[in-house]
């Protein structure tokens, strides 16, 4: 590949393997991605389908007793995974940054929001004063839309979006290259969710960053992001473009739950859901993973597993009723 | 600068004790807890002044005189006024409390922080020398430490603080074990943070409610255990007064009737180790709402 033309950041083949008193768990097995700046990467899957161990996996974060087994991460040319400790540890917060799922106690409840932003600036650059890193602070809970005068606020003071927005302002405070959020509105109402997945969406271009957006709901990512990442059980069971996937998904996976999101548009629209729930990963059925809830199982499916296939224009999925290049 | 201080500590002090009235029950428990225990703190350390005589002074009366109104208290055996050895008899008992307790914050805050931070082996290890001292009855432990390392106010301190210890470590150890899963710790690490600086500012100020707690209930154990100490006679010498002696002095004379020699000084023990306990008990009532449901 030619450097100049590098990804921002690749990940290759990615597995990580949880050993529990049961046995070993594969929760994310040969992921593999690329995002470039400015992008935004919707994975979508189920709970338990490795989404957020995949994105902490990302800083190096992967749960105890989780383990990166194979794989490569590739962030501007270096390769993560390899990084030394504390190399590793001056990687997040400045080039790779979380937002978590739950607002409510992801501030510390005994310091007021200032103090934040200034431990984290002053982590990673102890030559910044505490002065200019307030000044800094009010800058960014302005650009998040937040009233700068809150910053001497503790955190039980503000409401659960404004914790979001102030999670959302610390992610972005270091400029980094790539924030993932994790579900970052899965707490949140409706109204405040579209809020907060605009803004991040507004501060992606202005500040020219990558974002992965993990999530549950297909539909939140479909229309905010460039390309989509369905995981199933752990695999990458559809990868593409989110147009494509909208208006051409392939894994049975993806066209369930593309069928389970209402539409306003439709007079009547009976619901469906997929039947089943996801399989144990101690106990993974034989052949697909996904074969005991698809609706267009055949024989084959239950005695092998579908390779990964490139089925189109930038479009993969995991499937048997697609061949290499086109529909069968 | 450091009037500054002062004044940023008084200003988060003040509010704080203004509340204390408005929080029911809890708010009242430590304020009378405080009371008694600043009265009897104060009342030692003016003894000096206010006492009618030398306490450690022997026959400025008869011996054994029932209280009287030369003697309010009576005298002992010796002819020591009691009145001014009540007054002037705590001040061992305190500085062997705030000793130990300070012995007890210094070894067992940073250990049980550590211990369950870093987890594994390290951690094992100490809770099994932990859970041994523990399950160790605290009296006999403390008395064997303070006989082995002989009489003084250090002495009895530290083998007090070797029992209590491990109480600290228990408590803190529970307490990070359910913090360090919190996701604002996940977001400091996720964020690039210094395992120093995770365990420091974001674990510690939300473990002190814990210690706070622990201590002053500590407080009251320590004093228990000193008077308990003097009184089989491992306490400091004889010639300093203290309520533990005065004790284990008016148990022998009280089949005589002598009940002025041993009453007082013990009422006085008991008194600031209610005091303590009160604080103790309103601060885990307001610090731990949880433990009400």
């Amino acid at each position: 590949m030619d450097p100049m033309a590098q990804s921002l950041i690749t990940v290759d083949a990615l597995s990580v393997e949880y050993w529990t008193r049961k046995g070993k768990i594969r929760a994310v097995e040969d992921v593999s991605f690329a995002l470039e700046k400015a992008e935004t990467l919707g994975v979508v899957g189920e709970s338990g389908s490795g989404k957020s161990t995949l994105g902490l996996s990302l800083i190096g974060l992967g749960p105890f007793p989780g383990r990166i087994v194979k794989g490569k991460i590739t962030l501007k040319g270096k390769e993560i995974l390899k990084l030394r400790k504390e190399d590793m540890r001056n990687l997040r917060g400045k080039e790779i940054c979380y937002v978590f799922q739950d607002p409510m106690t992801s501030l510390n409840p005994v310091k007021k929001i200032g103090p934040h932003f200034v431990e984290l600036i002053r982590t990673h650059d102890p030559k910044v004063t505490e002065e200019e890193a307030l000044k800094r602070a009010k800058k960014l809970l302005k650009d998040v839309g937040i009233q700068p005068e809150r910053i001497n606020d503790y955190p039980h003071q503000l409401s659960g979006g404004m914790r979001q927005r102030v999670m959302i302002a610390l992610a972005i405070t270091l400029n980094p290259s790539i924030v993932v959020a994790d579900e970052p509105t899965t707490a949140l109402d409706v109204i405040v969710q579209a809020k907060i997945l605009d803004l991040l969406n507004v501060l992606r271009d202005a500040y020219g960053m990558a974002l992965i957006l993990i999530t549950h709901d297909l539909s939140i990512v479909l229309e905010r992001s460039d390309e989509i990442l369905v995981m199933y059980a752990g695999h990458v069971v559809e990868h593409s473009s989110s147009k494509d996937i909208y208006s051409n998904p392939q894994h049975p996976y993806t066209k369930g739950l593309l069928k389970s999101i209402p539409n306003i548009e439709l007079a009547e629209q009976k619901l469906e859901a997929i039947a089943g729930s996801p399989p144990d990963l101690l106990n993974l059925p034989r052949g697909c993973r996904f074969w005991p809830r698809c609706y267009y199982v055949m024989e084959r499916c239950r005695q092998e597993a579908p390779p990964l296939m490139n089925t189109g224009a930038e479009h993969f999925t995991r499937c048997f009723l697609y061949k290499e290049g086109k529909k069968l | 600068m450091k009037s500054k201080i002062k004044r940023s500590m008084l200003s988060k002090i003040l509010p704080g004790l203004v509340s204390l009235e408005k929080r029911g029950l809890a708010g009242w428990l430590i304020i009378f807890g405080a009371i008694l225990v600043g009265i009897i703190v104060a009342m030692n350390l003016i003894s000096p002044w206010i006492a009618p005589y030398n306490p450690s002074a022997i026959n400025v009366g008869q011996p054994l005189l029932p209280p009287n109104s030369q003697f309010r208290f009576g005298t002992n055996d010796l002819g020591q006024d009691v009145l001014s050895r009540v007054l002037s008899g705590g001040g061992i008992m305190l500085q062997v409390s705030i000793l130990s307790v300070i012995v007890c914050l210094v070894v067992g805050v940073p250990l049980g922080l550590s211990s369950s931070y870093a987890g594994g082996v390290i951690d094992r290890v100490f809770c099994l020398i932990m859970d041994s001292i523990y399950a160790f009855p605290g009296l006999v432990l403390a008395i064997a430490i303070a006989a082995m390392l002989g009489r003084g106010v250090t002495n009895m301190a530290l083998s007090i603080a070797v029992v209590y210890i491990p109480s600290y470590f228990r408590v803190i150890r529970s307490q990070v074990l359910s913090i360090k899963e919190m996701p604002y710790v996940e977001a400091a690490n996720a964020a690039g943070s210094r395992s120093r600086t995770v365990l420091l500012r974001y674990i510690l100020p939300n473990v002190v409610p814990s210690i706070v707690i622990v201590a002053t209930v500590n407080f009251a154990d320590a004093i228990l255990t000193a008077a308990g100490l003097t009184f089989i006679g491992l306490g400091v010498s004889v010639d300093i007064p203290d309520w533990g002696w005065d004790l284990t002095n008016g148990q022998r004379l009280l089949p005589s009737g002598a009940w002025w020699v041993i009453a007082y000084p013990g009422l006085m023990i008991i008194l600031l180790a209610l005091g303590f306990t009160l604080i103790g008990e309103g601060l885990s009532e307001l610090l731990n709402p949880r433990l009400e449901q």
